[in-house]
This record gives structure tokens, C-alpha cells and sequence, in this order.
């Protein structure tokens, strides 16, 4: 049970997030963004996409603080795939606009059609990409 | 004073967002590369996960849409572009194939720094890599290309 209600507070507390942020903020809790603003160019509010990053970090360690234990993090794949993988997910969300919670979260909350192009874009090339990676290993 | 409060406000949705993350069973690889393996041992949980967060930001949103402006800033910073376009799509399909490889998304990624581990770590590195490599390519793009 326990499988399918924490993934959903999970989301709702995200949800949430995402939504105090617009209403109180004024901007879009999306993380691709909100790093590529931090790399781009310091402008005013680049300290507040730090802040929200640093926040980000936070958020495990009080996880811990509150139920004893790290949440779990099984990492699969050798350095040199993680490596790759990790060049593909920085460049394509800048490309794209986007990543899970910009366009997933946001996005999709907002009905944007360019959002559920890319939820559906990177969620089928997703499961296409295990797939293949399972038929290979 | 309300510029300290937007401080005040990124970091704590900051938190609250890596919270609710490591409550979800987002920052678990394995578990997100089960999510997205339909054609095989499927565990369809992680869907919850935007389920319940589209749903709290939905409110959200239809509160903001009668706010003509937000509480602490001078105005909403919304992406303008409409149109579906070719960078959407292929960004949104390399997004894919890594986060298929790896089962790891931006988010997951930063917030499981906390844990110190040496592979989600490199991760992340090539990750701010491959975004400052756009920004370098991109760098006289106006900031309409921030969207998530």
C-alpha cells in the first residue's frame, strides 16, 4: 500500500511547491531551468535559484532527520553510462525547454501544449531507451 | 524586505520540493527505470508520483490565474512560446534516452547529492556539462529557452 500513497504525498508536497513558488515568487519550479539560469547568467534573481537548489539538497537530509534513514537510491549502470546519460539529460532539457518538473509538473498543471509534446516525447523515448537496454544486456 | 522574502520562499519550495522527492520514490533509480519499463517488469507507482503533483499544482494554478500579479514579485515569469517545434522535440527526446539510461532526472539528481554517492555525483557533473555546454552554444538566445 504503502507502494502507491507515499509516491503520492510525494507528489502532492511537490505539487505544492511548485505551486507557492508561482503564486508567491512568480516563477516556474522547473529544475532544468532554474539550473540553466544558474550557469547561464548571474541576473537578479540568481541567488533565489541557488537558494531553491541548495533547498533541493536539503530535502533528503531532513527526510532523514524525520524517519532515521536516507530514502533509497539504487544507482544501476557503469560510470561511463551514468556519465553519458548525464550529458544527454543536461543539454536535452536545455533543448527541450524542459524536464520532469518543469514540463511534467508545471507544464502539464498549466495544460500547455508544448509541455505534453515533451512529457510524451521524453516518457516514450524513456521506455523505448530501457527496453532496448535490456534486449542488448 | 520582500526580496528577502523571495529568498526565504525559493529556499524553503527548494526544500519542500527535495522532500517530497525523496518521499515519492523519485530519488531511486532502479525504481523510476522500472517506471519507465513498460514492455517488461512494470511498476507503474512512480505515475502517482505526477499525478499528485499535476493535481496540487492545478490548484494552484487556477488560484494564480486570478492574481494579476505574484504576491512577492513585480509580475509572472510564464514561458510565451506556444509553438511545438523541432528543438522541443529532439531536447525532450535526448532528455529521454539519458533518463532511460540512467533513471535519473534533474531534480533526483541534485537532491540525492545529499547522499554523497560517487555515481549520481558524476551524474550530475556531466549533467551541468551538458547544460553549460547549451548555454556556451546558445549564449545569444534571449532566456525565452527556461522553461523546467
Amino acid at each position: 500500500m504503502a507502494h502507491y500513497i507515499l509516491p503520492c504525498l510525494g507528489g502532492l508536497l511537490i505539487g505544492v511547491s511548485s505551486a507557492v513558488f508561482l503564486a508567491l515568487n512568480g516563477r516556474v519550479a522547473g529544475i532544468s531551468g532554474i539550473l540553466g539560469g544558474i550557469l547561464h547568467k548571474p541576473t537578479e534573481s540568481w541567488l533565489s535559484s541557488i537558494l531553491f537548489v541548495v533547498g533541493l539538497v536539503l530535502g533528503p537530509l531532513v527526510y532523514r532527520s524525520m524517519l532515521g534513514t536516507f530514502p533509497i537510491v539504487r544507482v544501476e549502470g557503469s560510470l561511463p553510462i551514468l556519465g553519458v546519460a548525464g550529458l544527454l539529460v543536461g543539454y536535452g532539457t536545455r533543448l527541450g525547454s524542459g524536464c520532469t518538473s518543469g514540463h511534467g509538473v508545471s507544464g502539464l498543471a498549466r495544460l500547455s501544449p508544448r509541455s505534453i509534446a515533451a512529457v510524451v516525447t521524453f516518457l516514450v523515448s524513456g521506455a523505448v531507451t530501457v527496453s532496448a537496454m535490456r534486449a542488448f544486456a | 524586505m520582500t526580496a528577502f522574502l523571495r529568498l526565504v520562499v525559493s529556499l524553503t519550495c527548494g526544500l519542500v520540493f527535495g522532500f517530497g522527492l525523496s518521499l515519492s520514490g523519485m530519488l531511486d533509480p532502479t525504481r523510476v527505470r522500472g517506471f519507465l519499463d513498460v514492455f517488461g517488469h512494470w511498476d507503474p507507482s512512480l505515475a502517482f508520483v505526477l499525478a499528485g503533483a499535476v493535481a496540487a499544482s492545478y490548484v494552484g494554478i487556477q488560484m494564480t490565474k486570478r492574481m494579476r500579479k505574484p504576491i512577492l514579485a513585480s509580475s509572472f515569469d510564464l514561458p510565451s512560446k506556444k509553438q511545438v517545434d523541432a528543438r522541443l522535440l529532439v531536447g525532450s527526446a535526448m532528455f529521454g534516452v539519458g533518463w532511460g539510461m540512467s533513471g535519473l532526472c534533474p531534480g533526483p539528481a541534485i537532491a540525492s547529492l545529499a547522499l554523497g554517492l560517487v555515481p549520481t555525483m558524476v551524474f550530475t557533473a556531466t549533467m551541468l556539462v551538458g547544460m553549460a555546454l547549451f548555454a556556451l552554444l546558445n549564449f545569444a538566445g534571449p532566456k525565452g529557452v527556461s522553461n523546467g
